[in-house]
C-alpha cells in the first residue's frame, strides 16, 4: 500500500502511523459517559469506504485517507483541517 | 460411525470405502429453540455444548461459507493459558483443561499437542515481567516456570543467543502449552455437534434480525427466514458487519493478521516460541513446514490478505532468532480478519436485545480460547446469564472502566 502524503508526496505505507476512524469528533462540553464512551469505544467499522486518521513520520503530517478496506484502495487524501 | 481402533481397522479390510461424511449437510428447519450465527471453531463448540451440558439439541449453526474456511483454520494453531490478569488467567486455563481432555469428548483426533511454549526475554525488565506473569499464574494454579538462559541453551540449541542487539536472557515457560491441529478442531466440534443433533447449515448467511420489542425472534437468511428466540454471534472479523444489522454498535474494529508456513523440513523446532523484542511466534507442524506469525498489519482491513511491510518485519524478526530461517522458503501465506476490541480481550455476553448473545473481540488469541470460549457462551445462552469464568468479559465493561486490558495500551486496537 502506498499513501501520497500531501507534504511528500507518495510514499510506502510502513512510513506512516495509523490512528483510526477519522469520523470520530471529540466530545465538547460534556461529562456524560455514554457520549464518551461512544467516542473512545464505539466504532462503525465499515465493510467498505473508510476514513480514517494517518501520520506521515517523516514530515509530522496528519491526514485524512479516505480508502476502501477490502481492496486497500485509496480515493483520496487530504491534509487534517482542509478536511471538513 | 465412532471412530476406534476397530473401526480403522474394520476399514482397512473394505479399501475405506465405506467412510461416512463427518456431519449431515442439513438444511435449514423454519424454526429451532438457539440459533449460532458463525460456524467457526468457536461457534461450533457453542453448540456442541448447548447440546452437551445443557441438553438443547433443537439447535442450527448457520455458517455463510463452508465449514473451517475461515479464522478456525487461519492461525498458527497456538494454545495456551499464560496470561496475567486474574480476569483473563481462570478463563483461558479452562480452555487448556478443556483440549487436554478434548479428544476423548468428541471422539476425534484433533493432535493436541502439548510440546511447552516459550516466551523468550532479552532484558533484565523484561525477565522481572515474565517472572511476574509465571508467579501470576502459578497464583491461579496453572504451570508456569522461569528458565535461565543456560539451561534453555540445552533445550533450545538452534536459538542465536548472542544478537548483538537482543541477547537470548532466558524464557517464561509453560510445560502443558502447545498446538492443536486447527482444522481438526473445527471438523471435530462439527461432528460432535451434529452426532447430538445440531444441523450445521453451511452457505447460508444471516441478512437480517427479526425483532420486536426489544426480543428477537429469528433471523432473515439467504436460504429464508429461521425463527428462534435465542441467537448467538459468533462472527468474528465480521461481528460489526452482523450485529449492525440488529442495530448494535460494538467497541471493534476489524484488522487482518497474516501468517506463513515454509516449506516442510526434518525436525528442528520441539516448542512454541515466541520472540520477546518484537512480535513473533513460530512452531514446526508434524508435516515439517514452520508455522510463524507476528503482529496485525495495523490498519482497519476486511481483506483476507496483508501488505508487504508486515512480511518483512516478521521475516525480519524470525532471522534475529533463528538465523538459519533465512535457508527456507515460504511455502503459503495468508490473512485471517480479526475483530480487535478496544482493551485487547474478548466480548461473551448478552445485549440490550433480549435473546441475542455476543462472541467476539478475540484480537488474533481466539483459537487458544475455542473450547473455554464456546462452553462459556453455551452457559451464557442457555441460562441467560454469564457464567464466572466469562463474567469479566462483559460488553458494557467499556462504559464502567472495568477494562480487561491484559497489555495496558488502552483503547488502541492496533496496538494490541
Amino acid at each position: 500500500m502506498r499513501i501520497t502524503c500531501p507534504h511528500c508526496g507518495p510514499h510506502t505505507s510502513e512510513e506512516f502511523s495509523y490512528l483510526g476512524d477519522a469520523t470520530k469528533q471529540r466530545p465538547q462540553g460534556t461529562l456524560d459517559l455514554k457520549v464518551w464512551n461512544d467516542y473512545v469505544h464505539l466504532r462503525a467499522n465499515p465493510h467498505g469506504t473508510h476514513r480514517e486518521l494517518w501520520q506521515h513520520g517523516p514530515c509530522r503530517t496528519w491526514m485524512v485517507v479516505t480508502r476502501d478496506v477490502t481492496t486497500h484502495e485509496i480515493f483520496a487524501v487530504e491534509r487534517v483541517g482542509e478536511s471538513n | 460411525m465412532r471412530y476406534s481402533l476397530l473401526s480403522v481397522i474394520g476399514q482397512a479390510f473394505k479399501g475405506n470405502q465405506g467412510w461416512k461424511p463427518a456431519w449431515r449437510d442439513a438444511a435449514p428447519k423454519a424454526e429451532y429453540d438457539a440459533i449460532i450465527v458463525g460456524g467457526g471453531g468457536h461457534g461450533l463448540a457453542t453448540a456442541y455444548y448447548l447440546a452437551k451440558n445443557h441438553g438443547l439439541t433443537n439447535i442450527a449453526v448457520l455458517e455463510k461459507g463452508w465449514i473451517g474456511g475461515g479464522n478456525v483454520g487461519r492461525n498458527t494453531t497456538i494454545v495456551r493459558s499464560n496470561y496475567r490478569e486474574h480476569t483473563n488467567i481462570p478463563f483461558y486455563e479452562h480452555a487448556l483443561k478443556l483440549w487436554e481432555g478434548l479428544e476423548q469428548d468428541i471422539n476425534y483426533n484433533a493432535m493436541v499437542s502439548q510440546r511447552g511454549v516459550l516466551n523468550i526475554v532479552h532484558s533484565d525488565s523484561q525477565r522481572d515481567a515474565a517472572i511476574r506473569r509465571g508467579n501470576a499464574m502459578r497464583l491461579n494454579g496453572v504451570d508456569g516456570e522461569f528458565v535461565p538462559r543456560d539451561k534453555l541453551r540445552q533445550m533450545v540449541p538452534e536459538m542465536d543467543y548472542d544478537n548483538a542487539r537482543f541477547p537470548v536472557q532466558g524464557a517464561l515457560l509453560q510445560k502443558r502449552g502447545g498446538t492443536v491441529r486447527h482444522d481438526a478442531v473445527a471438523w471435530g466440534y462439527a461432528r460432535a455437534a451434529d452426532m447430538r443433533g445440531v444441523d450445521i447449515i453451511q452457505n447460508c448467511e444471516v441478512t437480517g434480525f427479526t425483532i420486536q420489542n426489544g426480543q428477537v425472534l429469528g433471523v432473515e437468511t439467504s436460504r429464508g427466514p429461521i425463527k428462534s428466540r435465542k441467537v448467538g454471534l459468533a462472527c468474528a472479523g465480521n461481528t460489526t458487519k452482523v450485529a449492525s444489522l440488529a442495530g448494535l454498535r460494538l467497541p471493534i474494529e476489524s484488522h487482518v493478521l497474516q501468517a506463513f508456513v515454509t516449506e516442510g523440513i526434518k525436525p528442528l523446532i520441539d516448542h512454541v516460541i515466541t520472540f520477546g523484542a518484537g512480535h513473533f511466534y513460530i512452531s514446526q507442524s508434524d508435516k515439517g513446514g514452520l508455522v510463524l506469525g507476528g503482529s496485525i498489519d495495523g490498519y482497519n482491513s476486511y481483506a483476507s490478505r496483508g501488505n508487504m511491510p508486515t512480511v518483512e518485519e516478521v521475516m525480519e524478526e524470525g532471522v534475529a532468532l533463528f538465523p538459519m530461517l533465512g535457508r527456507l522458503r515460504i511455502l503459503r501465506s495468508w490473512g485471517g480478519i480479526m475483530d480487535m476490541s478496544m482493551d485487547g480481550s474478548p466480548i461473551i455476553d448478552k445485549t440490550d436485545i433480549s435473546g441475542l448473545y455476543l462472541n467476539c473481540g478475540w484480537c488474533y488469541g481466539g483459537f487458544k480460547a475455542t473450547p473455554a470460549s464456546g462452553w462459556c457462551f453455551a452457559h451464557t445462552i442457555a441460562q441467560d446469564e454469564a457464567h464466572a469464568l466469562n463474567a469479566p468479559h462483559k460488553l458494557n465493561r467499556f462504559e464502567t472502566g472495568y477494562l480487561v486490558d491484559e497489555h495496558g495500551v488502552g483503547p488502541q486496537p492496533n496496538l494490541h
